[in-house]
């Protein structure tokens, strides 16, 4: 990271002292072709593209976004990290990124404000305690911390609730995951794009790819953008909700599903949720960001679409779900609500690897939990590209499950019910 | 929200319907005779289109119904509904 400079105590003072900040990476304009071609510059994106330089030397590779860098998903998530999944395969490729969150700053070299905060799951029957628990105990074998706690206690942790029994949904209990929290979203994407752009890796925004070139084999050779044709020995796709359009132009039918998942923030508040929490009964979860926003989010839309707006019934049964938790929040405004547009499998796990095509690989499906992987998610894509095989973590995520029968069912492990 | 014409009750707000995802998905005339990569792309693959898309919506609610539906998926405007086995419009 030769030309880059580094923050640091020192540079800070001598910025404050009125040495002007330089650009944070170069806004690159399109070469005739490269080593790897990334299309989207959201977090998982510009994640594999650093890693492609940082730890396989591949450094002649573009990322090509149709607008700009992190204003997909990446900017328009609520936020939260966890890893306590189900599925052996889930855990261990979630617990893979969090345990690259904890460091992340200090290896980008960019504050990204991780903040495991803990991320509390309340149940509110008795069969959610049933699920919740063994959630606890399998990430127990997984090494993976996740622990059960009374009202009582979750009550000394998280003040904010109440755990009456005359509440409108009673609180029997909650899993934590202490390790879990928030990240600064935005930071995620700019840390990424700034290291990888240190390395040589060009960013190309407002460049939308509209074709594959292919060779007599089939192999990709290539994409047709809105700015030319660029070359490419290997193509990687990260375009999360736009997927099964970017795959369509090389001819492969993905099993996905677009939805718009809305999110919704408040006016700024003093300190009142010390974590995240989540309801999958109530149907809603809720942070509270470092200036102060409550940050809700809740299920997807009902039927797909690229619209990223959503219906607004749905927001507002969100809001109805956290007034059901949090009476004390009714009468705070909320400033803005917004929607993404999250790629669904029907497993609820994600998408890693080769696929039929020569020279085409993807990393999709992330449905309405990617954030929290980014860093995983890029390093072992990064990797499956770099060696033409699949990373050890990303093999069971190869496409061709859906042919072999051998899915990863994690719906499970959802934050709510999608 | 979405104001959806049912072919046989007219017009009603999206809360009296329920999704059914994409429609004209025939399973394979024998299911034995073709390998795991087709009915595999049966079961779980979809066009996912971002635009023009035909799929199947039932009146819960209301007639209970199952009715196919034509809608661009960026819009979300609806072209027209129509009853199975009628011709989609255009």
């Amino acid at each position: 990271m030769a030309h880059l400079s580094k923050f640091s105590f020192l540079s800070l003072l001598r910025h404050g002292a009125g040495k002007a900040w330089s650009r944070q990476w170069r806004d690159a304009q399109p070469k005739a072709a490269y080593d790897v071609i990334i299309v989207g510059a959201g977090g998982h994106g510009l994640a594999t593209a650093y890693y492609l330089a940082a730890e396989h030397g591949v450094r002649n590779v573009a990322v090509l976004d149709k607008g700009w860098l992190g204003g997909g998903n990446t900017g328009r998530n609520t936020t939260i990290i966890r890893s306590n999944y189900l599925r052996p395969e889930s855990a261990a490729l979630y617990e893979h990124a969090l345990k690259l969150w904890e460091d992340l700053s200090q290896t980008l070299n960019y504050n990204v404000m991780y903040s495991p905060r803990g991320v509390l799951k309340l149940a509110h029957t008795r069969h959610e305690v049933q699920v919740e628990k063994r959630h606890v105990y399998a990430n127990r074998l997984q090494g993976i911390d996740n622990e059960w706690l009374t009202p009582a206690e979750a009550a000394a942790f998280c003040p904010a609730l109440d755990v009456s029994e005359r509440s409108r949904h009673p609180i029997l209990g909650a899993a934590l995951q202490r390790r879990g929290g928030v990240a600064r979203h935005d930071a995620v994407a700019w840390a990424y794009a700034r290291a990888a752009s240190a390395y040589g890796v060009d960013i190309i925004q407002n460049c939308a790819v509209t074709g594959m070139v292919r060779d007599e084999t089939g192999a990709v050779t290539g994409v047709e953008t809105t700015r030319g044709p660029i070359g490419a020995v290997r193509v990687g796709v990260a375009a999360a909700g736009h997927t099964s359009v970017v795959m369509a132009m090389a001819g492969v039918r993905m099993p996905l599903e677009s939805f718009p998942l809305q999110a919704l923030v408040s006016e700024p508040v003093k300190p009142v949720l010390p974590c995240v929490v989540m309801s999958n009964n109530v149907h809603a979860y809720v942070s509270q960001s470092d200036k102060g926003e409550l940050v809700i989010g809740g299920g997807t839309d009902a039927y797909t679409s690229y619209s990223q707006a959503g219906g607004l019934y749905v927001s507002c049964e969100t809001l109805a779900a956290i007034l059901e938790m949090f009476p004390s929040f009714r009468r705070l405004r909320m400033l803005r609500n917004w929607g993404g547009i999250v790629d669904t499998t029907p497993d609820r796990s994600p998408i890693i690897g080769m696929t039929p095509v020569t020279g085409l690989y993807v990393n999709c499906g992330w449905g309405t939990g990617g954030f929290k992987a980014t860093p995983g998610s890029g390093q072992v894509f990064a990797a499956t590209i770099a060696r033409g095989e699949p990373h050890p973590l990303a093999a069971p995520f190869s496409l061709d499950r859906f042919a072999a029968g051998r899915l990863i069912d994690e719906a499970a492990a959802a934050a709510v019910a999608h | 929200m979405l104001l959806i014409p049912c072919p046989w009750c007219g017009p009603r707000p999206e809360h009296e319907f329920r999704y059914g995802g994409a429609a004209h998905r025939a399973p394979p005339e024998d299911a034995s005779a073709v390998d795991d990569a087709a009915w595999g792309d049966y079961l779980y693959s979809r066009d996912n289109p971002k635009g023009r898309h035909a799929e199947r919506w039932r009146h819960l609610h209301g007639c209970g119904r199952f009715f196919n539906c034509i809608r661009d998926t960026v819009s979300d405007r609806i072209a027209g509904t129509y009853k199975p086995g009628e011709a989609p419009p255009l």
